[in-house]
């Protein structure tokens, strides 16, 4: 009967591809959906000022900050964290207090903060980010580099690993 | 009147180093760094160009500075390298200390912080390393001198190439095209690589 021989070999080729996928680590129990951390980028820190205040925007505005917001493993998105963004602006230095800003992300676990334009400075065009709750989840710094400098926006994403 | 060699070569010399200078002078990114952050920008500047100087003067390629000659204005160009080196990277770290403490520290993500630490290194050994020059005997002086120069300018050329700041992209182009054949020039006229050979240093 062709069906118990289909069965066989079925039955050959699916636990061997366990045994491949478990040795090779292919598929990993527990992270089968497997959204990786957003690691802390090197320089991310720097010039980070904490308690930035919750702002409508930072300063006259004009270049625009985006991004996400989400768990690690589920990729679930995160609503209402607190997302801290600075950078070299045409209105202040990095440690400027007044170059420094939060925003909330949105039931989709998006945020969007209106800052000033990003200028080059130490080199390349770049923002800063932070999450630093740093209760229910990992504390992450982001550098993001913006293509050219004369974008007039940027977006860094967060996936969060639970403290 | 000069002869117009002379005027050719003062003028092409003066071009090289002042046009880079009077772009990164009009540059728009100025408007928006206090004088600190200006002050350290342009002692980096300043640093490049006087390394273009310096493969010349030793060469008496100069009209006007023949070798002996040459080789004393060298050594005070060679101190004012030092010493632009020094206040641009007082004017950074000034401006902003983490980010002056992660390239000393070869910790921070841009390749041009490292290279820019290794090219300050390697000049501050050339420069250490004339200090101790009657005492090294003349072999090992003109080899470890040629080597960290050597360095130097590669990493300074790679440093400066990889920024995106007030030098015009062309002149800053033209100026580390200039310092590479200048300074490559000098060593094969003097034919460095002699001093590598023979006995034991």
């Amino acid at each position: 009967m062709p069906s118990s021989q289909f069965t066989r070999r079925g039955l050959l080729a699916v636990s061997g591809a366990i045994i491949v996928s478990s040795l090779t680590g292919l598929v990993r129990p527990g992270h089968a959906s497997g959204l990786a951390p957003t690691p802390t980028m090197r320089g991310g820190a720097n010039n980070y000022l904490p308690g930035a205040p919750i702002v409508e925007r930072i300063g006259g505005g004009g270049f625009w900050m985006s991004g996400t917001v989400r768990r690690a493993g589920d990729g679930m998105p995160l609503a209402r964290r607190r997302i801290q963004i600075w950078a070299h602006t045409t209105e202040g230095h990095e440690r400027d207090p007044h170059s420094h800003g939060a925003t909330l992300t949105d039931a989709e676990g998006r945020f969007r903060l209106e800052m000033p334009q990003i200028v080059p400075a130490f080199g390349q065009p770049h923002g800063h980010l932070a999450y630093d709750d740093g209760v229910e989840f990992r504390t992450v710094f982001l550098r993001p580099i913006m293509r050219s400098a004369r974008d007039t926006s940027l977006s860094a994403d967060f996936v969060l690993e639970p403290a | 009147m000069l002869p117009a060699r002379t005027i050719l070569i003062w003028g092409c010399l003066a071009a090289a180093v002042s046009v880079p200078i009077l772009i990164a002078a009009r540059s728009p990114l100025l408007q928006w760094r206090q004088p600190i952050y200006i002050v350290g920008g342009f002692a980096g500047i300043v640093s490049l160009a006087a390394m273009l100087c310096q493969p010349l003067l030793v060469g008496g390629y100069l009209p006007g500075l023949p070798t002996r000659r040459g080789r004393r204005v060298h050594r005070v160009v060679g101190t004012v390298v030092v010493l632009s080196v020094v206040v641009h990277v007082a004017g950074l770290w000034i401006t902003s200390p983490p980010d002056m403490i992660d390239a000393l520290t070869f910790s921070a993500p841009t390749a041009f912080s490292a290279f820019g630490v290794i090219s300050m290194w390697m000049l501050f050994a050339a420069a250490g390393l004339a200090l101790a020059r009657r005492r090294i005997g003349i072999r090992s002086w003109r080899a470890g001198h040629a080597s960290f120069v050597s360095l130097a300018v590669l990493t300074a050329v790679a440093h400066a190439m990889l920024i995106e700041g007030t030098m015009g992209m062309v002149s800053k182009a033209v100026l580390c095209l200039l310092v590479l054949i200048a300074t490559g020039k000098v060593m094969a006229d003097l034919k460095i690589w002699r001093s590598f050979r023979g006995r034991n240093m």
